[in-house]
């Protein structure tokens, strides 16, 4: 039972992680259908910005919460530059897109490396982050976990909300579903898309501060994690935030599962082929969203 | 713009990189060129050697370090006069943490630059990358690192341990601390798989229980399975074989679900001085290793090793025992060379046997057998300083013995 329920947390909290990276794609490839290569590298420039803020403010605690909106607007402006520079010049070129955005990222990664040295960097933890919560009957809650379950989560409402019921949400929404009819209602399409990169960037600054607390920090750790974003953004469906939430989930829990029953390759291999079977089944993911968009 | 074209070719572009990726680990054989070896260049006044070491990567955190002792030895020695009266020129590779790039840069030491000797490697996957390619072309490798054993190749010299002098000494303290159960964490790859091979050997020889073995993609940041595996069989202690910073993330998982030095003690193989400072000590305080050296090992040699490290480097700076390994490894080939009064390779390996070097680990000999070095093996405990404190050690130096032949339950293994 314990180790049920530990497993369990461990799947939920693969998901939380899963969930925090595939957000801001969930954004730019979701709505936007920008084929970003570069967002892994987005949120390594957040957690190396956590890095940095580490030398400057020495108490652990206070550093991660300042990297949370430093981090933030680090990887923002990042997208941003990269948008206005490269991607809003190809957006009827998917291919071209997903050429030149890899090059981008080839690119941040030997920047990352002259900066900060080949060698991965740590950074430490606030102690109340390493500890854990006992619950009854020997179970135990691992704090970092549950930070970056509380985090993810909290990450979603904010751009539920935002998408929602802010008028710059009802805009993005309006372009992802008839950009045509969006620009002749008067809606500047450039600068709504300029946004939306913003804050889908951004988030992967939060997962790059978020994923300090689990591990190295290192030139390629984007790279190690972005087909697993875009997994989830597509299997979720695309242009729907509850298909990501659903698909981020249900991979982490499937993936503890195939872990403890199998060994870590194979529960990965495991994973794969579900998502390769649930693809021929339904190739358009598990939410579609319909337009009256003729594109 | 249509966002399901916009996904098939992201399909598309995915399976090109895994191709691409599947295509460089398979095809990197060099061309079918098998000539009688590559004499090494010493027409000059100086004498080349090579510097294979991951510098970028998930092991450049290890090796990097192993790349600074080398260059200390090699000044030491050039300060000292040099080698049969030749300066020692180092020519630096990086591996990149990839082993078909270790065996490239290892051809291109020994063909273009033609080197009298490469010192370096860490993971025993870059190891087996680069062996065929000294075998094919006669030149010599140093290796610096403890590995699994059950291996000697002629072009070889191991100066870091075997498994009988750190794995099973290291399992030996345990059951004379009274350890009856044991849970198995390693890297996937040919270390940790053997050298869990020979532990679950000698466990079932010695009445201790494997509850469990793990192996994490080396690289793997994600250890929340295996720390709810660990924790739920109530081993005794754990040994951890995972390499590079695996570990990382492996010890914050594990200092998360509340497991400590006192409840549960980890003993490490490829843990030292240097890793420890950047796992963090909070993480680390309190668990075990097993090498054969520490920064804090007593003795003159060791006092001067250490300060002109520190000075060279930063005071801040920790040696350790691949360090120190990789260190020795230099002033053994400097003594094997001069033994034989010539760079030639078959020459140098046949002055190896007998060679002593008063290294900071203490006497160490060369095993012209095995190629192996005999060393004292040592157990630690990681301080809240950072820095390892021995708890045993074996009193005298352990003579190498990579197959196992001496031990009884080893037979099955090779």
């Amino acid at each position: 039972m314990t180790v049920l329920f530990g497993q369990l947390f461990t799947g939920v909290s693969i998901g939380a992680v899963l969930l925090l990276i595939a957000l801001g794609l969930a954004l730019t490839f979701g709505q936007m259908g920008v084929i970003n290569m570069a967002h892994g590298e987005f949120i390594m420039a957040g957690a190396y910005t956590t890095y940095v803020l580490q030398q400057v403010i020495t108490a652990a605690g206070w550093s991660l919460l300042v990297a949370l909106p430093v981090a933030f607007v680090v990887a923002g402006a990042m997208g941003v530059l990269l948008e206005f520079l490269l991607i809003r010049r190809l957006y009827a070129r998917p291919l071209d897109t997903l050429l030149v955005t890899w090059g981008v990222s080839l690119i941040l990664q030997q920047l990352a490396r002259d900066i900060f040295g080949s060698p991965n960097v740590q950074t430490r933890a606030p102690e109340l982050l390493t500890g854990n919560i006992g619950l009854p009957g020997g179970i135990t809650v691992a704090n970092n976990r549950l930070f970056i379950l509380a985090l993810a989560g909290g990450a979603v409402v904010a751009l539920t909300v935002a998408l929602r019921f802010t008028p710059l949400g009802r805009r993005i929404r309006a372009v992802v579903q008839n950009r045509d009819l969006a620009a002749v209602s008067g809606i500047a399409t450039a600068r709504v898309d300029r946004m939306t990169f913003f804050i889908g960037s951004g988030l992967a600054g939060i997962a790059g501060v978020a994923l300090t607390l689990l591990g190295p920090i290192g030139p390629t750790m984007g790279t190690n994690l972005i087909i697993d974003a875009f997994l989830v953004v597509v299997v979720g469906g695309i242009g729907q935030l509850k298909g990501t939430v659903i698909v981020a989930f249900a991979l982490g829990v499937l993936q503890a599962a195939g872990e403890y029953l199998t060994t870590l390759s194979v529960a990965k291999v495991m994973v794969f082929i579900a998502i390769v079977a649930f693809l021929q089944w339904r190739p358009q993911g598990m939410f579609t969203l319909r337009t009256r968009s003729l594109a | 713009m249509t966002l399901i074209r916009g996904r098939r070719i992201l399909a598309g572009a995915m399976t090109l990189v895994a191709a691409a990726a599947l295509a460089a680990c398979g095809s990197k054989t060099t061309d079918g060129n098998t000539s009688a070896g590559v004499a090494a260049d010493v027409s000059g006044d100086t004498v080349k050697v090579g510097l294979l070491n991951s510098l970028s990567g998930t092991m450049a955190i290890s090796e990097v370090t192993v790349r600074d002792s080398i260059m200390l030895a090699i000044e030491e020695i050039n300060a000292a006069g040099g080698v049969l009266g030749k300066k020692i020129e180092p020519v630096g590779e990086d591996g990149a943490s990839d082993w078909p790039t270790f065996a490239e840069k290892a051809e291109k030491l020994i063909r273009e630059d033609r080197v009298a000797a490469v010192f370096g490697c860490w993971t025993s996957a870059s190891r087996k990358a680069v062996k065929p390619v000294f075998e094919k072309n006669k030149a010599l490798l140093f290796y610096p690192v403890q590995y699994e054993g059950l291996e000697q190749s002629p072009y070889i010299f191991y100066t870091g341990a075997t498994t009988n002098q750190q794995i099973v000494p290291g399992l030996d303290y345990l059951k004379a601390q009274g350890a009856k159960s044991l849970y198995l964490v390693g890297s996937d790859y040919v270390f940790p798989r053997t050298a869990n091979k020979i532990i679950k050997a000698y466990a079932e020889a010695n009445g201790m229980k494997v509850l469990g073995e793990d192996y994490a993609p080396l690289g793997s940041t994600e250890f929340g399975t295996i720390t709810n595996k660990v924790k739920s069989s109530g081993a005794d202690a754990v040994f951890n074989t995972l390499n590079g910073d695996s570990n990382v993330a492996f010890f914050k998982e594990y200092k998360s679900a509340g497991l400590t030095a006192a409840t549960m003690p980890v003993v490490s193989v490829s843990i030292a001085e240097e890793e420890v400072k950047s796992i963090g000590t909070q993480y680390l305080e309190g668990q075990l290793t097993a090498w054969n050296y520490y920064q804090t090992t007593p003795g003159a040699a060791n006092e001067k090793f250490v300060a002109a490290y520190k000075a060279k480097y930063g005071a801040d700076k920790p040696t350790s025992d691949p360090m120190e390994a990789a260190y020795v490894s230099v002033y053994l080939w400097k003594a094997m060379v001069e033994k034989a009064g010539a760079f030639d390779v078959e020459k140098v390996r046949e002055a190896a046997d007998g060679i002593t070097f008063e290294a900071p680990e203490g006497l160490v000999t060369v095993d012209g057998a095995t190629q192996h070095i005999a060393k004292t093996a040592r157990v630690g405990k990681v301080g809240a300083d950072g820095l390892i404190t021995e708890v045993w050690n074996s009193g005298e130096p352990i003579t190498p013995d990579p197959y196992l032949k001496s031990y009884p339950w080893a037979g099955g293994l090779s």
